[in-house]
């Protein structure tokens, strides 16, 4: 799925070989500030490596319509931001973003279920708390069906209890339909529990 | 009814000084402070006209199509680096190249659009004529983009984190900043769209009061202020929309991606 070589990114980020398997679930673990978020930037081509090779799918990346690739690897960030409007709006805009169609009502009421959120799909957005916009985000994500999804920190906001229960969710979500997911957690044991390969980055390298 | 404008003699605008000395001596007694800033003003503005007077006399006097044509590019340079001057920040190079092409061919398709179809001046570069109507057109334009840029600046610099959460979506760089763009302009023609609504009832124009006082009738005057005033709105419209949409192109790199320093 993706081959790195040789890469290197200003002195944040300097990897040799890594190769991320197809339809796996990969967590990324390592201190703050060693270069996770950066790594993940690389993959959609929201930054660009300075030197070295990146390959999505046998193909460098730099040869994908940027925009192209990152709707086939779509990304959530660290902090997502949550537009303005409805829950409702959120998942309009983002298709529109996308130049996708609107779903049926339906769709978004279920990607709600999924990542347990218990709203109204037109409660005002803007109100959610810090963990339930993080939830909504990630709904947002899996409306998109990409192939692969890069999640960063995607249950910083938790509660333990509800961490284990969306990351298991998303999991299940990427196992079932073959899709390929690469997630920067801050806990061990998520990791342990959950990735099939787990990858260190500790100073930009992979330790 | 049309009569010659009262001649003011130099002595009698001497007089006019007085009302300098008026504020000079308000901010000296109670210490507001600025008095050099106050004499440079009212120095650099006796100074700039009366260069500007004689310029424009020799000019006039001289009717030369070379002319008009410089006049216009030294107000078209003076005013560019107007705009570099207004901004909030550093700008980019190729953000500042925008603004002086928006600028320069924004208002050169409306002045000569509004000198040639709507005013008609014969030869087409009669000077009287088209150097002070360009001035006004340039300088609103320049008011304009000055107010779309810096809304086009802070609204990337506000919304970096919104438009990065777009991008990763997957969206198309210039749908992710549509609503920054489409405010910006908005911004920018809104102070026009606002003069119209005033005008005449809040104000009498500053054109409309010169040509009153040089003799014009009143109608007269009103059908080029008219004229004027849809010569000003088309020229802003141009140069803010060119400069919002091409401007904001440069805020992203052939990667697509979000480029701010
Ligand atoms: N565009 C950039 N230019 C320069 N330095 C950057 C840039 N982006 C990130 N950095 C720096 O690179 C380092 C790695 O940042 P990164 O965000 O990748 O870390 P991280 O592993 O995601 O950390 P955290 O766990 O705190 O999110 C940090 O020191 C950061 O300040
Ligand atoms: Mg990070």
């Amino acid at each position: 799925m993706f081959k790195l070589e040789n890469v290197k990114f200003k002195d944040i980020i300097e990897i040799n070989e890594l190769k991320i398997e197809d339809n796996l679930v990969t967590a990324v673990l390592g201190p703050s500030g060693g270069g996770k978020t950066t790594f993940l930037k690389l993959l959609n081509n929201m930054i660009s490596a300075d030197t070295g090779k990146i390959y999505y799918k046998n193909r460098l990346i730099e040869d994908y319509d940027p925009v192209k690739l990152r709707r086939k690897v779509v990304m959530l960030p660290q902090d997502p931001q949550i537009f303005k409007g409805s829950i409702a709006d959120n998942f309009k805009f983002t298709e529109e973003l996308t130049a996708k169609k609107y779903s049926d009502d339906e769709v978004y009421k279920e990607l709600l279920k999924k990542v347990s959120l218990d709203k109204n799909l037109f409660d005002a957005a803007e109100k959610l708390s810090g963990g339930e916009r993080q939830r909504l985000a990630l709904a947002r994500v899996m409306l998109l069906e990409p192939d692969t999804l890069l999640l960063d920190e995607p249950s910083s906001s938790l509660d333990l209890e509800t961490e284990e229960k969306i990351i298991d969710m998303v999991v299940k979500y990427a196992r079932n339909n073959c899709r390929t997911m690469i997630m920067v957690t801050h806990s061990p044991d998520i990791a342990d529990e959950f990735a099939d390969r787990i990858i260190n980055i500790e100073k930009g390298k992979i330790v | 009814m049309e009569n010659e404008a009262i001649n003011i003699e130099i002595m009698q605008l001497v007089f006019a000084y007085i009302f300098v000395l008026i504020l000079l001596t308000i901010v000296k007694k109670k210490d507001i402070g600025h008095q050099g800033e106050i004499l440079l003003a009212s120095f650099r503005m006796t100074v700039q006209l009366v260069a500007v007077g004689f310029v424009l006399d020799y000019v006039f006097a001289n009717q030369n199509p070379f002319f008009s044509i410089g006049v216009l590019l030294i107000m078209e340079v003076f005013a560019i680096y107007n705009i570099y001057g207004r901004v909030q920040g550093e700008i980019s190079s190729s953000l500042k190249k925008i603004i002086a092409i928006s600028m320069f061919s924004g208002t050169s398709i409306s002045i000569f659009f509004f000198l040639l179809i709507i005013i008609q001046i014969e030869p087409w570069y009669r000077a009287d004529y088209f150097i002070p109507l360009s001035g006004m057109l340039i300088g609103n334009s320049m008011t304009g983009i000055s107010l779309g840029v810096n809304h086009l600046v802070n609204g990337f610099k506000d919304n970096k984190k919104l438009i990065e959460n777009y991008l990763m979506l997957g969206a198309e760089p210039l749908l992710a900043v549509k609503r920054i763009t489409n405010r910006a302009f908005y911004n920018a023609v809104l102070p026009t769209i606002n003069s119209m609504m005033g005008m005449g009832i809040v104000f009498l124009p500053g054109m409309m009061t010169g040509q009153i006082l040089a003799g014009a009738s009143p109608i007269t005057a009103i059908k080029y202020q008219i004229a004027i005033m849809m010569g000003i709105l088309g020229s802003v419209t141009l140069t803010v929309y060119f400069m919002v949409n091409k401007g904001s192109e440069t805020f992203f790199n052939e990667r697509k991606q979000i480029n701010l320093e």
